[in-house]
Protein backbone atom coordinates (compact mmCIF):
# COMPACT_ATOMS: atom_id res chain seq x y z
CA UNK A 1 0.00 0.00 0.00
CA UNK A 2 1.08 3.55 -0.67
CA UNK A 3 1.51 5.72 2.45
CA UNK A 4 3.43 8.78 3.48
CA UNK A 5 5.55 8.85 6.65
CA UNK A 6 6.04 12.14 8.45
CA UNK A 7 8.73 12.11 11.12
CA UNK A 8 9.73 14.37 13.98
CA UNK A 9 12.58 14.64 16.49
CA UNK A 10 15.12 11.84 16.32
CA UNK A 11 12.87 9.88 13.91
CA UNK A 12 13.51 12.59 11.32
CA UNK A 13 17.27 12.13 11.83
CA UNK A 14 16.98 8.33 11.46
CA UNK A 15 14.92 8.61 8.25
CA UNK A 16 17.20 11.45 7.10
CA UNK A 17 14.05 13.27 6.00
CA UNK A 18 10.88 14.68 7.50
CA UNK A 19 8.75 12.99 4.84
CA UNK A 20 9.18 9.54 3.27
CA UNK A 21 6.86 8.05 0.65
CA UNK A 22 6.42 4.27 0.89
CA UNK A 23 4.84 1.80 -1.50
CA UNK A 24 5.09 -1.61 0.17
CA UNK A 25 2.74 -4.54 -0.44
CA UNK A 26 3.28 -5.93 3.07
CA UNK A 27 2.05 -2.76 4.78
CA UNK A 28 -1.64 -2.91 5.80
CA UNK A 29 -1.62 -1.82 9.46
CA UNK A 30 0.34 0.54 11.71
CA UNK A 31 1.98 -2.60 13.17
CA UNK A 32 3.27 -3.42 9.68
CA UNK A 33 4.76 0.08 9.45
CA UNK A 34 6.56 -0.47 12.76
CA UNK A 35 7.97 -3.80 11.55
CA UNK A 36 9.03 -2.19 8.28
CA UNK A 37 10.78 0.67 10.08
CA UNK A 38 12.60 -1.65 12.53
CA UNK A 39 13.89 -3.74 9.64
CA UNK A 40 14.75 -0.91 7.24
CA UNK A 41 16.16 1.40 9.94
CA UNK A 42 17.54 -0.66 12.87
CA UNK A 43 18.17 2.55 14.84
CA UNK A 44 14.43 2.58 15.65
CA UNK A 45 15.00 -0.44 17.89
CA UNK A 46 17.54 1.56 19.93
CA UNK A 47 14.86 4.08 20.92
CA UNK A 48 13.09 3.90 24.28
CA UNK A 49 9.81 3.51 22.35
CA UNK A 50 8.21 4.87 19.24
CA UNK A 51 4.56 5.38 18.40
CA UNK A 52 2.55 6.02 15.28
CA UNK A 53 -0.31 8.42 14.79
CA UNK A 54 -2.87 8.75 12.02
CA UNK A 55 -5.32 11.65 11.74
CA UNK A 56 -3.73 13.32 14.78
CA UNK A 57 -4.46 10.36 17.11
CA UNK A 58 -2.12 7.73 18.54
CA UNK A 59 -2.97 4.35 16.98
CA UNK A 60 -2.50 0.80 18.24
CA UNK A 61 -0.64 -1.72 16.07
CA UNK A 62 -3.86 -3.20 14.61
CA UNK A 63 -5.04 0.09 13.03
CA UNK A 64 -5.97 -0.58 9.38
CA UNK A 65 -4.38 1.95 7.06
CA UNK A 66 -6.01 3.32 3.93
CA UNK A 67 -4.28 4.10 0.65
CA UNK A 68 -2.37 7.42 0.83
CA UNK A 69 -2.69 7.72 4.61
CA UNK A 70 -0.21 9.96 6.33
CA UNK A 71 1.44 8.13 9.23
CA UNK A 72 3.22 10.23 11.83
CA UNK A 73 6.33 8.67 13.39
CA UNK A 74 6.51 9.75 17.03
CA UNK A 75 9.73 9.00 18.95
CA UNK A 76 9.71 9.46 22.76
CA UNK A 77 8.23 12.90 23.45
CA UNK A 78 10.10 15.38 25.64
CA UNK A 79 8.05 18.56 25.87
CA UNK A 80 7.75 20.68 28.99
CA UNK B 1 -12.52 28.53 29.56
CA UNK B 2 -9.71 26.64 27.91
CA UNK B 3 -6.74 28.30 26.24
CA UNK B 4 -4.17 26.16 24.44
CA UNK B 5 -1.34 27.63 22.40
CA UNK B 6 1.96 26.74 20.74
CA UNK B 7 4.11 29.61 19.58
CA UNK B 8 7.62 30.65 18.65
CA UNK B 9 7.19 33.91 20.52
CA UNK B 10 8.11 34.28 24.19
CA UNK B 11 5.36 33.16 26.56
CA UNK B 12 4.50 35.15 29.61
CA UNK B 13 3.21 34.09 33.09
CA UNK B 14 1.26 37.33 33.52
CA UNK B 15 -0.62 36.80 30.27
CA UNK B 16 -1.36 33.18 31.17
CA UNK B 17 -2.58 34.25 34.64
CA UNK B 18 -4.74 36.94 33.03
CA UNK B 19 -6.51 34.28 31.02
CA UNK B 20 -7.66 32.36 34.10
CA UNK B 21 -8.60 35.16 36.53
CA UNK B 22 -12.30 35.21 37.36
CA UNK B 23 -14.48 36.38 40.27
CA UNK B 24 -15.52 32.76 40.94
CA UNK B 25 -11.94 31.52 41.31
CA UNK B 26 -10.49 30.90 44.78
CA UNK B 27 -7.09 29.53 43.82
CA UNK B 28 -4.79 29.47 40.82
CA UNK B 29 -1.76 27.20 40.46
CA UNK B 30 0.74 28.03 37.76
CA UNK B 31 3.57 25.79 36.57
CA UNK B 32 6.38 27.47 34.68
CA UNK B 33 8.95 25.23 33.00
CA UNK B 34 12.25 26.93 32.15
CA UNK B 35 15.46 26.02 30.35
CA UNK B 36 18.11 24.77 32.78
CA UNK B 37 21.82 25.45 32.25
CA UNK B 38 23.00 21.87 32.75
CA UNK B 39 22.01 18.21 32.40
CA UNK B 40 23.77 15.68 34.64
CA UNK B 41 26.56 18.18 35.18
CA UNK B 42 27.02 18.91 31.50
CA UNK B 43 26.70 22.52 30.38
CA UNK B 44 23.69 23.15 28.14
CA UNK B 45 24.02 26.03 25.67
CA UNK B 46 20.41 26.15 24.46
CA UNK B 47 17.40 23.97 23.62
CA UNK B 48 15.56 23.48 20.38
CA UNK B 49 11.87 22.51 20.62
CA UNK B 50 9.87 21.05 17.78
CA UNK B 51 6.16 20.12 17.75
CA UNK B 52 3.79 18.20 15.55
CA UNK B 53 1.49 21.10 16.00
CA UNK B 54 -2.00 19.95 15.01
CA UNK B 55 -1.79 16.82 17.16
CA UNK B 56 0.00 18.61 20.02
CA UNK B 57 -2.82 21.16 20.18
CA UNK B 58 -5.36 18.33 20.16
CA UNK B 59 -3.58 16.48 22.99
CA UNK B 60 -3.19 19.70 25.03
CA UNK B 61 -6.92 20.34 24.60
CA UNK B 62 -7.66 16.81 25.86
CA UNK B 63 -5.61 17.53 28.99
CA UNK B 64 -7.45 20.81 29.58
CA UNK B 65 -10.85 19.17 28.99
CA UNK B 66 -10.00 16.37 31.45
CA UNK B 67 -9.07 18.97 34.07
CA UNK B 68 -12.34 20.82 33.61
CA UNK B 69 -14.32 17.56 33.79
CA UNK B 70 -12.46 15.76 36.61
CA UNK B 71 -11.33 18.61 38.87
CA UNK B 72 -14.10 21.09 38.06
CA UNK B 73 -11.54 23.67 37.02
CA UNK B 74 -12.99 27.01 36.04
CA UNK B 75 -10.22 27.92 33.60
CA UNK B 76 -7.14 26.18 32.19
CA UNK B 77 -4.38 27.75 30.12
CA UNK B 78 -1.58 25.67 28.56
CA UNK B 79 1.03 27.43 26.45
CA UNK B 80 4.13 25.81 24.99
CA UNK B 81 6.94 27.49 23.14
CA UNK B 82 8.83 25.99 20.19
CA UNK B 83 11.98 27.00 18.31
CA UNK B 84 15.31 27.93 19.86
CA UNK B 85 15.25 28.70 23.59
CA UNK B 86 18.08 30.14 25.64
CA UNK B 87 18.91 29.36 29.29
CA UNK B 88 16.17 30.68 31.66
CA UNK B 89 13.67 31.05 28.80
CA UNK B 90 10.18 29.75 29.55
CA UNK B 91 9.27 26.59 27.63
CA UNK B 92 5.84 25.92 29.10
CA UNK B 93 3.27 27.66 31.29
CA UNK B 94 0.23 25.92 32.74
CA UNK B 95 -2.32 27.88 34.78
CA UNK B 96 -5.22 26.12 36.47
CA UNK B 97 -7.89 28.14 38.28
CA UNK B 98 -10.45 26.45 40.53
CA UNK B 99 -12.97 27.54 43.17
CA UNK B 100 -10.83 25.94 45.93
CA UNK B 101 -7.05 25.59 46.05
CA UNK B 102 -6.48 21.86 46.67
CA UNK B 103 -7.66 20.59 43.32
CA UNK B 104 -5.75 23.31 41.49
CA UNK B 105 -2.44 21.76 42.66
CA UNK B 106 -3.55 18.26 41.68
CA UNK B 107 -4.87 19.31 38.30
CA UNK B 108 -1.78 21.34 37.44
CA UNK B 109 0.46 18.40 38.28
CA UNK B 110 -1.71 16.10 36.15
CA UNK B 111 -1.39 18.59 33.29
CA UNK B 112 2.41 18.82 33.24
CA UNK B 113 2.88 15.06 33.81
CA UNK B 114 0.49 14.16 30.99
CA UNK B 115 1.97 16.78 28.68
CA UNK B 116 5.42 15.24 29.18
CA UNK B 117 4.05 11.74 28.50
CA UNK B 118 1.76 12.29 25.52
CA UNK B 119 2.02 15.63 23.75
CA UNK B 120 4.08 15.34 20.54
CA UNK B 121 6.74 17.93 21.33
CA UNK B 122 10.46 17.17 21.32
CA UNK B 123 13.48 18.97 22.70
CA UNK B 124 17.08 18.78 21.66
CA UNK B 125 19.81 19.82 24.07
CA UNK B 126 22.72 21.63 22.48
CA UNK B 127 26.04 21.15 24.30
CA UNK B 128 29.47 22.59 23.56
CA UNK B 129 30.50 19.30 21.93
CA UNK B 130 27.28 18.00 20.37
CA UNK B 131 23.52 17.70 20.64
CA UNK B 132 21.05 15.12 21.98
CA UNK B 133 17.30 14.53 21.54
CA UNK B 134 16.12 14.36 25.17
CA UNK B 135 14.71 11.01 26.43
CA UNK B 136 14.99 9.32 23.03
CA UNK B 137 17.11 6.41 24.24
CA UNK B 138 16.81 4.18 27.32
Amino acid sequence: MKIRLRAFGIAKDILKSGVVELDEDQIQTTGDVKSYLSKAYPEFDDLLTFSLAVRDEYQEDDYMLAENDEVIVIPPVSGG
Amino acid sequence: MISVKISEEKINPTNSYGEVTDPGVGGTVQFVGTVRNQTKGKKVLRLEFEAYESMAIKEMNKIAETIVAQWSATHVSIHHRVGTLEIKDIAVIISVATPHRKVAFEACQYAINTLKERVPIWKKEIFEDGEVWVAAHP
